[in-house]
């Protein structure tokens, strides 16, 4: 520690920290607009220029390092006087077009002038003019507004690994373009509308849609992907009208995927608003009243085994406890969350977890990628990954990859073969990657879903533990085998036990005509087209989907934003959402859906309000006890878990062998992975720019 | 800007390139060979010269330099857009470049500039001349301040000049000529007109250090 003293106050901080952080430490807002704790320091913009005793003239403290005893003062003449003159020299060529900027009202150039400014400018010449540029679906370019911080060239080189961004030229014509036209490659590129400072660039869907004043704010979860990232919702008139990350920085640190962030105009498209009953082959609209009846009857002396549920990727846990207990009331042990029909060790809740945790890619040393491509199915987790990457340097990061990466990973990766045969030869050992991997203190492993959805995921899963139990320096306490989810879901459904009971139907067995009644809870990432002709399907979800056009009975239910939710990331963190909208027409939150059916069985469900849900939630499993802001590793979690009812199902012990053959990518196409994104026109609009994942090519 | 105008659609560097590549890359650890950036800039500019005669850096030849040098194609784009002696867009056979700053406009760079396009049919800066011969540019201070005013054709000095000298090199030129580059008055670089004007009497100077 240091001891510097800022404007009289003395106070204490890590010798590697600058003039700006202690500053801040201290309590004084410096302004800024280069600066970004998240990205390099440039120094560029001068704005954050402060007094330094014994310096002949003021220095620009996000670039100054402290030293002990250093004196800072943040509000003498001088300071101000150097932050109204850089004022006025960004202004001069700022446009004056505040009214009609998407940025006004949470513009730092609008904030800092009010602050910092002198209110006046005595620049009568010509302002340069710069031509915007088409960068993408996702970001609208007003250039001549850019200030030239070079945010967006160091978010997009060292954040997202997709440098395509950068200042061209010099001087009095300096611009920030791509060069050569094109879009952005980046999943993350929606940030850059974060990380400017200015109305340069802003959101090209959203373009004149609202103020940031208007909005209702609301904090939310992602669902998009399993990282479950920190989001707030902003809507107007009921209607979302976007969304922004929020800072949580052992998940999403501040960043959000242009799927989370972009997807919103699907929330208004094909939406399911009313109940809707099959007659003679013809999908009518009916009352709850009625659908419910009808569904009643249909149910009426069908045996319990003879009815099933699959629940799908996008639902909150509160609608999977329902789900699952009225299954249980029905009499039926098949029930299933995973209609990718993925394996996982469910002896305990470490089985089907990414143990190190999020932020545990920061402390990993070496790194293998089985049958995944964390960018494409995990953007915001992927950005951590590289984080880790640059930090450690060139070399001093390995990272192995087993299958085919479809588009670059944004980081270094040594392809080790296509399929789990590589596992056996990475055990035996030889190659510098296996080499590393035996050596390293902290070797981690992340096992995807191209690995998990094929007949011999246990034998890949325990190839993997082989492969860590080999390591010959492993530090105490670590855990290196890592499950990366896709399905926001997905864990809550495990921890919830949605997986078949005794002598039940896994996902598949029941859509090949295992079960005369299947109820599918927002299941629509499996080909609708295999479920049998005989089979009575109930579609209960938010989007006329796929699923929802071979259904005989429609139940409507609320998308994420439009219910309070439970949601348990691939970490197995439990996280609550709020409700921001309501549902369109007679739509309603899902396990109200299914408890108010459950009244009419005369089987009804015990409880009747959110905080009996949740607490029969965590009498299932305790994990859900500590949620709602209850955020911790699934390291400490983990133990507690092993009561879980996951254990109690029928799995196979982690055994088996590995066949050969190559993974399958997770994620063929990045933008359109679930009803909600299927449904918005910008996201297929991301997908025609950006074609669908290269691997659909190769294939 | 439109980079698309008039791009060739492949670049590669010919047998002289890569021999100067060579000797460009072994200045640099092979993990910092990113810093030969700018020879290798310099060098696909004068490979463009020598087999087109428009000595200029096209986006594929960046492109590949960039492929060559493990970094990312923008950060080579900016810094062949940065430095004003990359030429980003095709340049006639001669690049007459005058300098206008101070010294070289109080010695006459108005008329330098005023012949030039007299001699071309050039009538603006950064114009070619019809006949795709010449580009005119104005630049900044060449360093050469002594023998303003400055007229530099693609890489050599032409020093001292006025209005008449400049049309009869450009007729040279024309002519497939390439004057001596340096003073076009009786001096030698940068000593006095007609010879030594100073330390004439060895004897005095010597003495004057006793
Ligand atoms: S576009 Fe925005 S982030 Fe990028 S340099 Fe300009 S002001 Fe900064
Ligand atoms: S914030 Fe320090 S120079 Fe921009
Ligand atoms: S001013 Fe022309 S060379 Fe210096």
């Amino acid at each position: 520690m240091v001891r510097v003293i800022v404007d009289g106050t003395p106070v204490d901080v890590p010798p590697d920290f600058s003039a700006l952080q202690a500053c801040e430490a201290a309590g004084k807002e410096i302004p800024r607009f280069c600066y970004h704790e998240r990205l390099s320091v440039a120094g560029n913009c001068r704005m954050c220029l402060v007094q330094v005793a014994r310096a002949p003239k003021p220095v620009a403290s996000c670039g100054f390092p402290v030293s002990e005893g250093m004196e800072i003062l943040t509000d003498t003449e001088v300071v101000r006087r150097a932050r109204r003159a850089v004022m006025e020299f960004l202004l001069i060529n700022h446009p004056l077009d505040c009214p009609i900027c998407d940025q006004g009202g949470e513009c730092d150039l609008q904030d800092q002038a009010y602050g910092y400014g002198t209110g006046i400018s005595r620049y009568h010449e010509a302002k340069r003019a710069v031509t915007d540029k088409d960068i993408g679906p996702l970001v609208k370019t007003v250039m001549t507004r850019c200030i030239q911080c070079t945010r967006c060239v160091r978010f997009t080189t060292e954040v997202a690994g997709t440098p395509e961004l950068g200042m061209v030229f010099r001087g009095e014509n300096a611009e920030i373009t791509t060069y050569v036209e094109k879009a952005l490659t980046s999943e993350l590129s929606g940030n850059l509308i974060d990380v400017c400072p200015v109305g340069a660039l802003t959101s090209k869907p959203a373009a004149f849609h609202g103020r940031s004043w208007e909005y209702k704010k609301t904090d939310s979860i992602d669902v998009m992907d399993a990282v479950g990232t920190n989001i707030q919702v902003h809507a107007r008139s009921g209607e979302v009208m976007r969304i922004v990350p929020r800072v949580n920085d052992e998940v999403n640190e501040e960043w959000l995927s242009d799927k989370g962030r972009f997807s919103i105009d699907g929330l208004k498209r094909r939406r399911l608003d009313r109940p809707w009953v099959r007659v003679h082959g013809k999908l009518v609209e009916a009352s709850w009243q009625d659908a419910f009846v009808a569904l009643a009857r249909r149910l009426d002396g069908v045996a319990g085994y003879q009815i099933g549920a699959v629940a799908g990727d996008l639902c909150d846990a509160e609608s999977l406890c329902a789900l699952k207990d009225l299954m249980a009331a029905l009499g039926s042990p098949n029930v299933d969350c995973r209609q990718d029909n993925a394996w996982y060790d469910l002896t305990s809740r470490e089985g089907y977890l990414f143990n190190s945790g999020i932020t545990g890619i920061g402390e990993a040393d070496v790194l293998l990628l089985v049958g995944t491509h964390p960018r494409h199915e995990a953007p915001v987790l992927n950005a951590r990954i590289r984080k880790r990457f640059l930090a450690a340097g060139r070399g001093h990061f390995p990272i192995g990859m087993i299958g085919q990466p479809p588009t670059d990973p944004t980081y270094d990766v040594t392809v080790l073969g296509d399929g789990p045969e590589a596992l056996g030869a990475l055990q035996a050992g030889g190659s510098e990657f296996a080499e590393a991997f035996r050596k390293a203190k902290r070797p981690m492993i992340i096992l995807g879903h191209g690995a998990l959805t094929r007949p011999d995921a246990a034998g890949i899963y325990a190839a993997c533990q082989t492969l860590l139990s080999q390591g010959e320096a492993v530090a105490e306490g670590w855990q290196g085998l890592n499950i990366l989810h896709t399905a926001a879901s997905r864990v809550a459904g495990l921890d919830l036990g949605l997986v078949p009971g005794l002598r039940g139907r896994s996902a598949s067995g029941m859509l090949r005509g295992g079960v005369d009644i299947l109820w599918l809870l927002g299941a629509d990432e499996f080909p609708v087209d295999k479920i049998g002709t005989e089979t009575f399907v109930v579609y209960q979800g938010h989007h006329g989907d796929a699923a929802a056009a071979r259904a005989d009975i429609i139940l409507p239910g609320a998308a994420y934003t439009e219910k309070p939710g439970t949601y348990v990331n691939t970490e197995g963190r439990v996280q609550r959402s709020f409700r921001a909208v309501f549902p369109p027409g007679e739509a309603r939150e899902d396990w109200r859906i299914l408890r108010a059916f459950s009244e009419v069985l005369g089987k009804t469900l015990p409880y009747d309000t959110l905080e009996a849900v949740r607490e029969r939630m965590a009498a299932i499993n305790p994990v859900f006890r500590q949620g709602g802001g209850g955020l911790q590793p699934a390291a400490q979690i983990a133990g507690q878990g092993t009561s879980a009812p996951a254990a109690a199902a029928s799995v196979s012990a982690p055994e088996g062998r590995v066949e050969a053959g190559a993974f399958r990518p997770v994620v063929r196409d990045y933008y359109l992975t679930n009803a909600i994104s299927r449904a918005s026109p910008t996201m297929a609009e991301c997908s025609r720019v950006y074609g669908p994942a290269a691997a659909v090519a190769a294939e | 800007m439109n980079t698309q105008q008039a791009q060739p659609d492949s670049f590669v560097f010919d047998s002289a390139s890569e021999a100067e590549i060579v000797v460009a890359l072994s200045k640099y650890p092979p993990e910092r060979k990113a810093s030969a950036v700018m020879p290798l800039l310099y060098i696909a500019q004068r490979q463009m010269g020598r087999l087109t005669g428009s000595a200029w850096v096209p986006v594929v030849a960046m492109d590949e330099i960039a492929r060559r040098l493990g970094m990312a194609a923008i950060r080579v784009y900016e810094v062949a857009s940065f430095y004003t002696m990359f030429n980003t867009k095709p340049v006639g056979r001669y690049h007459l470049q005058v300098c206008t700053t101070t010294p070289c406009w109080l010695r006459g760079s108005d008329d330098v500039v005023a012949a030039c396009k007299r001699a071309t049919g050039i009538t603006a800066f950064g114009e070619t001349s019809a006949d795709g011969q010449f580009t005119l540019t104005q630049v900044e201070c060449l360093g050469a301040c002594s023998n303003a005013p400055i007229l530099q054709v693609d890489d050599d000095y032409y020093e001292d000049m006025d209005g008449p000298r400049t049309v009869a090199l450009i007729e040279s030129l024309r002519k497939g000529e390439r004057p001596p580059a340096g003073p076009t008055i009786n001096r030698s670089g940068s000593a006095p007109e007609g010879g030594r004007k100073t330390l004439m009497d060895p004897v005095h100077s010597i003495s004057e250090n006793k």
